[in-house]
């Protein structure tokens, strides 16, 4: 399991209901891509966050499918509609099957 | 000397040289470039220049005769030694050195005795480029520079200081830091120490000042030094800030760049809506602004060499027109500001001794500025193929760096003002010829890229050791042939490795002596320097 | 039977291993049109392990990321749900070299658009 996995969203406290938000998240991961040699010539196996989800209240924002072409620390930025109060929950998966979590609540106002 | 001092006031005076109808109800002075000279320096301008795709044969890729001819500049006056690299040796004779900060204040304080609330505009490459500025992080410069009271600034090489250093020299300035392509990386949102724009009320003028700084810092320079910073042209967030000042009443939009001529000249095709842009960081000196559309672009050359003053009518919020000059800064002319040459001798005091130094003198004309090596950059290779037992050295192409002239002798300060940098360091590798190929291959495309956006406005690495042929109309890859080492006078072998010196690597851990010992342990050697012309690299497409 | 066990284990880029076959896998070799998509990324990558991108396309259910010139092109999908406010995303990718960064979105009707752009990778030194 990758060590010192932290994630962090930027997300709005307080939106109007069905107004666009931007979020931001990143998590620090050293995405290893399988195709990095050690000092001894061995391939370092392939080790990296497959897949992120952004949901709002169980509803689906964003899914994305990464490979090991995304960076060290996977950044990303995207917009979501919230219609309602409520919980953004943020999912990472590992390949080695960890999955980190992240929630941000939201208010309407 | 005296002599030349005579000679210069015998054909010029300081009130020539400050001449000026003033004009319209604002006034801008731009210094840009300074690399930390803060005394009069030699500077000889380049006299290989060249521009690619839609700014072949346009300014400011003319030079010499041409450039003469194309301003009408007499051959033998002030103008042609200032702005021209023909005859530089014999013409420094007659009119001196150049710049020197004290100097440059005076032309401030006369500007200011015209139009007390004229703008000062520094386009950075302020805090780098001598010993007094290595030895004292910067503060040489910044302390000279918040004497002159500039109201703006913005930056590229300051931040190979560091970034904490460059955070504790920002938050102390008593003037706007600005650079709107300034952004945090990690999440990309414009950085806090750095603001987009500052508005200035001038003349009854709401002025809006839009700093742009060096937008491919962590690619010409070591971004390790600065991680926290990401830059980029970002033209399109350009034109938010320039919307925004509109919409919030700028009559009067100043862009203070260091994106290079070129890209400038391109940004200004794109961003609409800003007035004048005074450029930096190609080191480039017009005698005349440069228009694209309603923008005009102001060049004011490098080393304290030159000061730009730029008079606008500005009228029911739009500029009604302008009146521009390039003021030289002849340093026999121009009497020093006394409290500026002191507070400059208070900077150097500490490192006088060392600074004064005669290690050898030089025969020859010592330069750097062009395209391709200059005596400088040759003098410096070879240093680094003596000194480090290379069969091929590379030097960087930077624009910085002033010339000494034939008889000079060469102190230990004049070494460090064509070498100081944070990393010095002189390394010794091993490269194969294909990699040196790469190598080249990269460098050129930053110069000869057709497209300005793809330039980073430096020149061609500087080879020793090695000839070669390039063609600059090709695209990357194919530009570089006919690589030759010159000791054996055999082609190149892509598969063989050759023993590589050079210095200034972006990469972190970089080991080796600094740069400027190397060049003083070889010059120390030879006693008096001379150069032979160099006729190792063929550049054809031009 | 075991390998195919295995190969299910795989990731996809395991699969599609050049440009083509990515994009023919993701279009079923549809056609794609050259407007309907942005594509934004820096014409020199400051450093190419972490170049910032960005991709927007009105109305996209998916938009595929590709780096052509990578040893395996695969970078990312985005699928858009329901509560996306826009077909907008931005990330930062790996380049391993000067190369075409293609990015392709299935819109609302089914069709597809594709966008490219070259970023270049440099060693980088020198300056004025
Ligand atoms: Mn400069
Ligand atoms: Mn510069």
């Amino acid at each position: 399991m990758a060590e010192g996995v932290k994630p962090r969203v930027k997300v709005p406290r307080k939106a109007g209901a069905g107004e666009a938000v931007t979020i931001k998240t990143l998590i620090s991961h050293p995405m290893e891509s399988g195709q990095r040699k050690d000092s001894d010539g061995n391939v370092i196996p392939r080790s990296i966050i497959n897949r992120f989800t952004c949901e709002f209240n169980g509803e689906s924002v964003i899914d994305v499918t990464m490979e090991p072409a995304i960076s060290t620390n996977p950044y990303f930025e995207f917009e979501a509609t919230v219609p309602e109060a409520g919980e953004f929950k943020f999912t990472w998966y590992d390949d080695d099957g960890s999955v980190y979590e992240e929630s941000k609540a939201i208010e309407i106002g | 000397g005296n002599w030349a001092r005579l000679a210069a006031q015998q054909s010029l005076t300081q009130d020539q040289l400050l001449q000026f109808d003033t004009f319209g109800n604002v006034s801008l002075i731009h210094v840009t470039d300074i690399h930390a000279q803060l005394k009069p320096i030699y500077f000889r301008e380049p006299e290989v220049n060249i521009g690619v795709g839609p700014n072949k044969g346009e300014v400011p890729h003319v030079t010499g005769a041409d450039f003469r001819r194309l301003y009408g500049i007499d051959d033998g006056s002030p103008s042609h030694y200032a702005l021209t690299y023909n005859d530089f040796s014999s013409l420094a004779k007659t009119y001196g050195r150049v710049g020197g900060m004290d100097r440059v204040a005076t032309v401030i304080n006369a500007i200011r005795a015209d139009r007390p609330d004229a703008l000062l505009l520094d386009g950075g490459d302020t805090w780098h480029g001598s010993m007094t500025c290595y030895k004292t992080a910067g503060q040489d410069m910044v302390n000279v520079m918040n004497a002159l009271k500039p109201d703006a600034m913005t930056f590229h090489w300051e931040f190979t200081l560091g970034s904490e250093r460059v955070q504790e020299i920002v938050e102390g300035l008593p003037f706007a830091a600005l650079g709107q392509n300034i952004f945090d990386a990690e999440w990309d949102e414009p950085a806090e120490l750095f603001k987009p724009y500052k508005f200035f009320e001038r003349g009854g003028v709401k002025i809006a000042v839009i700093g742009q700084a060096f937008p491919y810092m962590p690619i010409a320079n070591p971004g390790w030094m600065f991680p926290e910073y990401s830059f980029g042209i970002r033209d399109e967030h350009m034109q938010e800030m320039v919307d925004e000042v509109r919409a919030q009443g700028a009559e009067l939009v100043v862009c203070l760049s260091h994106n290079g001529f070129d890209v400038d000249k391109k940004m200004a095709g794109i961003v609409k809506g800003i007035d004048v842009i005074l450029t930096g960081h190609t080191h480039d000196a017009l005698p005349e602004p440069v228009l694209v559309g309603d923008t005009i672009l102001i060049a004011s050359g490098s080393n304290g060499k030159f000061v730009s003053r730029v008079d606008l009518d500005v009228r029911d919020g739009r500029m009604m027109g302008f009146r521009h000059k390039l003021i030289p800064i002849f340093s026999d002319v121009i009497a020093p500001d006394a409290e500026i040459t002191k507070l400059i001798d208070e900077q150097r005091a500490p490192f006088k001794a060392e600074l004064e130094e005669v290690i050898g003198q030089t025969d020859d004309l010592l330069y750097r500025r062009g395209n391709f090596n200059g005596s400088w950059d040759d003098l410096i290779c070879d240093a680094l193929m003596t000194e480090r037992e290379a069969d091929i050295a590379m030097s960087p192409g930077v624009r910085w760096g002033p010339s000494l002239i034939p008889g000079d002798p060469i102190t230990r300060e004049d070494i460090w003002n064509v070498t100081s940098m944070s990393y010095g360091e002189a390394y010794r590798t091993e490269m194969t010829g294909e990699f040196i190929k790469v190598v080249l291959e990269d460098v050129a495309d930053n110069i000869f890229n057709p497209d300005p956006y793809y330039q980073q406005g430096g020149d061609m690495v500087r080879i020793g050791g090695m000839g070669y042929r390039i063609d600059i109309t090709k695209p990357q890859g194919e530009r570089i042939s006919d690589m030759t080492l010159l000791k054996t006078g055999e082609p190149i072998d892509p598969a063989k490795n050759y023993v590589v010196a050079g210095w200034a690597s972006v990469n972190e851990g970089t080991e080796g002596p600094q740069i400027w010992d190397v060049v003083e342990n070889h010059i120390r050697k030879m006693g008096t320097v001379t150069v032979a012309p160099n006729t190792s690299v063929e550049v054809v497409g031009v | 039977g075991g390998a195919a066990a295995l190969v299910a284990m795989l990731p996809k880029g395991a699969f599609a291993a050049t440009t083509e076959e990515w994009i023919a896998e993701f279009t079923g070799g549809a056609e794609m049109a050259d407007s309907g998509i942005d594509l934004t990324a820096p014409e020199i990558a400051e450093n190419g392990n972490t170049v910032p991108i960005e991709v927007s396309a009105e109305g996209a259910s998916e938009i595929l990321v590709l780096a052509t010139g990578n040893p395996t092109p695969g970078v990312a999908k985005f699928a858009f749900g329901p509560l996306a406010a826009s077909q907008y995303a931005s990330t930062r990718i790996r380049l391993a070299g000067t190369q075409d960064v293609v990015a392709i979105a299935k819109l609302g009707d089914g069709s597809f658009a594709k966008a490219t752009k070259t970023v270049k990778v440099t060693i980088g030194g020198c300056g004025g």
